[in-house]
C-alpha cells in the first residue's frame, strides 16, 4: 500500500485511542476526587502534570481547577491532547485515506469528530462531562468494531492495529505512572479503604476492576501491578499491548522466521521478550516510575523506526522497486 | 404539503404544465409530496441533509478554521427526466463527444480543421487551454477526453441546449451517486414505481474507460486517482471515485518518475503506475512542461505520457475543445468530422473576435449575456439585462481591449423545478440547469442521470455552488407510462 496511506491508518487509530484514553483518564480522576473524604494539596494539579503538558495548561489556564482541567482534556480546540484535538486529527488523516478505509469506519469517525465539535461548540460538557465521557468511550468501541469488522485484515488494518496497540500500551503506562506520581497508591498514613479506593479507581480506568477480580480476587497493589503491566491476556495491560502490536508488525513484514527483519521489528521483538520473561518485584526493584519512563522511551524509538521503514517519503529514501509490487 | 398554490411561471416549469397539470412521469411523484402531512417533508429534508453530513459529503470552503466542510444544500423535489427526452439527449452527447474527441486529436497533429476553413487558426491558437506542448501526443486508443460533463439548460421554449463542455476535469459526479442514496431513503416506493434508472453503475464504468486506455502490453494496469489534496474543494469526490473503483488515490508527492515509468513510493517500495485519473489541472501537470511554479505536479510525467508509458485521463490539452469561442464552431465541427447535424442546439453566440459581430454586441448589452472565454464558476459574467448602466460600460471596456476572450449570448430563460423553502412546507420555481456525464472508452457511455444544479435565490440564474447553488436528484425515467400508485 502507499506509504502515506499506511502512515495515515496508523495515526488514526492512534489519536482515536488516545481520544479514548483521555476520557478514561479524566473519567476516573473526576470519580477520585468525590470518593476522596478531604482533598488536601492540589489534586488538579497532579491531574495536569499527568497529561505531560503542564506548560501548555498554565500558559492557557494558570491555576488548575476541576473546571479548566476539564475545558483543557475535552473541548479546548487549543489543547493538542484535548478529546476534541484528538478526534480532529484522526479524522484528518482519516480523511486522506477514505479510498482506502470502509466508509463505515469513515462514517464512524466523521460522526464521532462531529459529536466531539457539537460538544465543543456549546452545551454543558464542562459542568456534566459524565456523559460526554461515557459517549467518548462508546464511540471509541465503536470505532474499533466497526474497523475491525468492516476492513480486511490486510497490510493497513495491521497498520491500523499497530498505531492503536502502541498508543494504548504507552498510555496505559502513563496512566499507572500518574497514580504512582501522585503518590495516590499507597499513601503512607491513610488506612487500607482509601488505598483499595485507589486501586479500583485505577483499574476502573482501564476498564479493568472486573477482569481483574476475576483473576485475583482482593485488591492487591502488587498484583494489580502486575495485572496491568504483565497480564497476557487484558486487552489494556502493556505486555498485551505489546504482543499484539507485534503480530500485527509481523503480517505486515512477513520475513521470514530465521532473520532478524527490520529495525522496527528487532526493537520491537526485544521489548515483547522483555515483558514476557519479566516479574513484578524486578520492576519495583528498578523503581515503577523509571521502568515506565524508560518503556515511554522504548516506544517512541519503535515509532520512529516504523516512520522511518515504511512511512518516509524522502527521495534518497526510495527503495529499490521489488518485483512483486511491480505486478 | 400543497401544491394548489404552486405557481408555474412565465418559465418552462420541469414538473407542471401550465395548467399546473403534472408531466409525464411526474404524476406519482406530485400526488405522493401532496399526500404527506405537513411538517412530514421538513422531516425528511433535515433527515437527508444529517446523512450527507455524516456521510462527509461536503465540499471545502476555504479560509475558514473549523467547520471548513459544507454540504452542497440539497433539495428533495427531483428533476424528472422523461424517457424519450433522454433518448434524444443521449443521442446528442455521444455525438457530440465523439465529435470533440475527433477535433482535439487533429487539432494536435495536422490540423486538418484549421487547413479546410471550420474554424480560423488564431481562435483556436489563442485559446488560453490550447497547448502547444501537447502536439503530437498520442493518447492510448486516441482518446483524448475520457470524462466529459456537459451543462445542459432547457429555454423557455421547452427546448434543451448545450450551455458549455467540461472537458478537462469536470466535478460533481458524486453528488449524484450520493443524492440518489439519499433519495432511496426518503422516496423509497416512488423511486421504485417511476421506474428511475439506476446511477450505481458510474464507478464501474468508468474504472473499465481507465482500464481500457492503459499503455499497451500491460495485462493488469495500475490505475490511480490523482488529487492535489485534502485542502481542494473537491477532495471528498477524488477519494469517493478511488474508493468505489477500489484503486489508489495520490497525491504527487507519492509518485516518482523513475526509468522513464512512474511509479507510487508503498510499504515495500517502488510500484509501477499505468494509468492516472487525474484531477488537477493540466498546466499543473509537469512543471517541466506547463507551470513551473507548480506543486501539484509531477516533474517529468509529461516525457512518459509522450513514451506511452503511463495514460493520464483526461489528456492533457483537452480544454481547446471547451473553450467558451471554440464552442460556437460546434456544430460546424460535428458536420465536418461526422457529416451530421449537431442533434443538441447551441445557444446562438456572438464571437466578438468577429468585427461585425462585436459590433452587434457592443450594440445590444442590455439584452445579452456576456462571458469571459477562460473563466468558469460564474465569474467573470456580465448579465445584460440586471446590470447596471456602469456594470455595462466596464464589459464594453473589457471587450474592446481583448474581443478575443468574450462572447455573448442571449439569456435563456432556465427551467424551473418546485423547490422547498423555509421549514420545507412552501414550494416555489427555482432554476435549474443539467450535467450529465459522458465516458469515452470503447464505446461512449451516457450516465442515465446527471446533476441537476438548482439555483437557491429566488430568480436567480446562477447556479453555481460558489454562488449559492445547490443540488437536486435527477430522475431519468425508463419509460414514461403512468406508474402505478406507490405508498411512500
Amino acid at each position: 500500500m502507499l506509504s502515506r496511506a499506511a502512515d495515515a491508518m496508523f495515526w488514526m487509530c492512534r489519536y482515536a485511542e488516545r481520544a479514548e484514553n483521555v476520557a478514561r483518564f479524566l473519567d476516573v480522576s473526576l470519580q477520585v476526587m468525590l470518593d476522596l473524604p478531604d482533598p488536601h494539596g492540589d489534586p488538579w494539579a497532579g491531574v495536569v502534570a499527568a497529561t505531560g503538558d503542564e506548560e501548555g495548561f498554565s500558559k492557557r489556564y494558570g491555576v488548575a481547577t476541576r473546571d479548566n482541567v476539564v475545558r483543557f482534556l475535552t473541548v479546548d480546540h487549543g489543547s493538542p491532547n484535548s478529546i476534541v484535538s484528538c478526534l480532529r486529527y484522526a479524522r484528518d488523516n482519516a480523511r486522506t485515506i477514505r479510498e482506502a478505509i470502509s466508509s463505515e469506519t469513515w462514517e464512524q469517525i466523521n460522526k464521532w469528530y462531529l459529536l466531539v465539535n457539537d460538544a465543543a461548540a456549546g452545551g454543558t460538557t464542562v459542568e456534566n462531562p459524565y456523559d460526554f465521557l461515557a459517549a467518548m468511550k462508546e464511540a471509541s468501541h465503536l470505532f474499533v468494531g466497526v474497523t475491525y469488522l468492516t476492513m480486511t485484515h490486510g497490510e493497513g488494518w495491521h497498520f491500523g492495529r499497530l498505531g492503536r496497540l502502541l498508543e494504548r500500551a504507552d498510555q496505559t503506562s502513563r496512566i499507572v505512572d500518574a497514580k504512582q506520581g501522585l503518590n495516590l497508591l499507597r499513601p503512607p498514613d491513610v488506612g487500607a479503604s482509601l488505598d483499595e479506593i485507589h486501586l479500583s479507581a485505577l483499574l476502573r480506568s482501564v476498564s479493568a476492576l472486573e477482569m481483574y477480580r476475576r483473576r485475583y480476587g482482593r485488591l492487591d497493589h502488587s498484583l494489580v501491578m502486575t495485572f496491568l503491566v504483565l497480564d497476557k491476556l487484558f486487552p489494556r495491560s502493556i505486555r498485551h499491548c505489546l504482543d499484539k502490536a507485534k503480530e500485527s508488525l509481523c503480517a505486515i513484514v512477513d520475513t521470514p522466521s530465521d532473520s532478524a527483519g527490520t529495525r522496527p521489528e528487532r526493537l520491537l521483538g526485544r521489548l515483547v521478550a522483555e515483558y514476557e520473561y519479566a516479574l513484578i518485584d524486578e520492576i519495583f526493584d528498578q523503581g515503577i516510575h523509571q521502568h515506565l519512563d524508560a518503556l515511554q522511551s522504548k516506544l517512541n524509538d519503535v515509532g520512529a523506526a516504523i516512520h522511518e521503514t515504511f512511512f518516509a517519503t524522502r527521495p534518497d529514501q526510495v527503495q529499490e522497486p521489488l518485483a512483486e509490487a511491480a505486478q | 404539503m400543497d401544491f394548489a398554490t404552486y405557481e408555474p411561471g412565465p418559465f418552462f416549469d420541469e414538473m407542471f404544465d401550465p395548467e399546473r397539470r403534472p408531466r409525464a412521469g411526474c404524476d406519482l411523484l406530485a400526488r405522493t409530496m401532496a399526500d404527506l402531512p405537513p411538517g412530514d417533508i421538513s422531516h425528511r429534508q433535515n433527515a437527508a441533509e444529517r446523512a450527507l453530513l455524516h456521510m462527509g459529503i461536503t465540499f471545502n470552503v476555504y479560509g475558514h478554521d473549523h467547520g471548513t466542510e459544507k454540504i452542497l444544500p440539497f433539495d428533495l423535489v427531483p428533476r424528472v427526466v422523461s424517457a424519450k427526452e433522454w433518448a434524444t439527449l443521449e443521442r446528442g452527447l455521444v455525438q457530440r463527444t465523439r465529435a470533440l474527441n475527433l477535433f482535439i486529436d487533429d487539432i494536435y497533429h495536422k490540423q486538418r480543421v484549421i487547413s479546410d476553413g471550420i474554424i480560423p487558426r488564431e481562435i483556436v491558437e489563442s485559446a488560453s487551454s490550447y497547448l502547444p506542448g501537447c502536439k503530437d501526443l498520442d493518447p492510448p486508443q486516441r482518446v483524448w477526453c475520457h470524462i466529459n460533463g456537459t451543462d445542459l439548460v432547457r429555454h423557455s421554449d421547452g427546448k434543451y441546449y448545450v450551455l458549455e463542455d467540461n472537458l478537462r476535469c469536470p466535478s460533481g459526479v458524486s453528488y449524484v451517486l450520493h443524492n440518489r442514496q439519499v433519495m432511496k431513503r426518503t422516496f423509497p416506493n416512488v423511486l421504485q414505481a417511476s421506474r428511475v434508472r439506476p446511477v450505481d453503475s458510474y464507478p464501474s464504468e468508468l474504472l473499465r474507460v481507465l482500464q481500457y486506455v492503459c499503455p499497451r502490453g500491460v495485462a493488469t494496469p495500475n490505475v490511480v486517482v490523482l488529487t492535489p489534496g485534502p485542502y481542494n474543494s473537491a477532495y471528498s469526490e477524488h477519494s469517493f471515485l478511488a474508493q468505489q473503483m477500489g484503486v489508489e488515490l495520490v497525491v504527487a508527492k507519492d509518485l516518482v518518475i523513475r526509468d522513464g515509468f512512474v511509479w507510487m513510493r508503498t510499504t515495500r517500495g517502488l510500484a509501477r503506475v499505468d494509468v492516472i485519473y487525474r484531477r488537477i489541472d493540466d498546466t499543473f501537470l509537469d512543471p517541466k512542461v506547463f507551470r513551473k511554479d507548480s506543486m501539484l505536479g509531477i516533474p517529468g510525467i509529461m516525457s512518459v505520457v509522450r513514451a506511452g508509458r503511463v495514460a493520464l485521463a483526461n489528456a492533457p490539452g483537452t480544454g481547446v475543445a471547451d473553450d467558451k469561442v471554440v464552442y460556437a464552431y460546434v456544430p460546424a465541427i460535428i458536420k465536418y468530422y461526422l457529416g451530421e447535424d449537431a442533434i443538441l442546439p447551441i445557444v446562438p453566440t456572438y464571437v466578438c473576435h468577429d468585427e461585425k459581430q462585436r459590433t452587434y454586441v457592443l450594440a445590444n448589452l442590455d439584452k445579452l449575456v456576456v462571458k469571459a472565454a477562460n473563466e468558469s464558476g460564474g465569474y467573470g459574467m456580465l448579465m445584460g439585462p440586471q446590470a447596471s448602466v456602469a456594470e455595462r460600460e466596464a464589459f464594453a471596456g473589457h471587450i474592446k481591449a481583448n474581443p478575443r476572450n468574450y462572447i455573448a449570448q442571449p439569456l435563456l430563460g432556465l427551467s424551473r423545478v418546485p423547490t422547498l423553502l423555509g421549514d420545507g412546507n412552501v414550494l416555489e420555481g427555482r432554476h435549474v440547469d443539467l450535467r450529465p456525464y459522458v465516458l469515452h472508452g470503447q464505446d461512449i457511455f451516457v450516465l442515465p442521470g446527471g446533476l441537476t444544479r438548482v439555483a437557491l435565490k429566488k430568480g436567480s440564474f446562477v447556479v453555481n455552488s460558489s454562488q449559492g447553488g445547490g443540488s437536486k436528484d435527477t430522475w431519468v425515467l425508463a419509460d414514461d407510462a403512468s406508474p402505478k400508485d406507490a405508498a411512500c
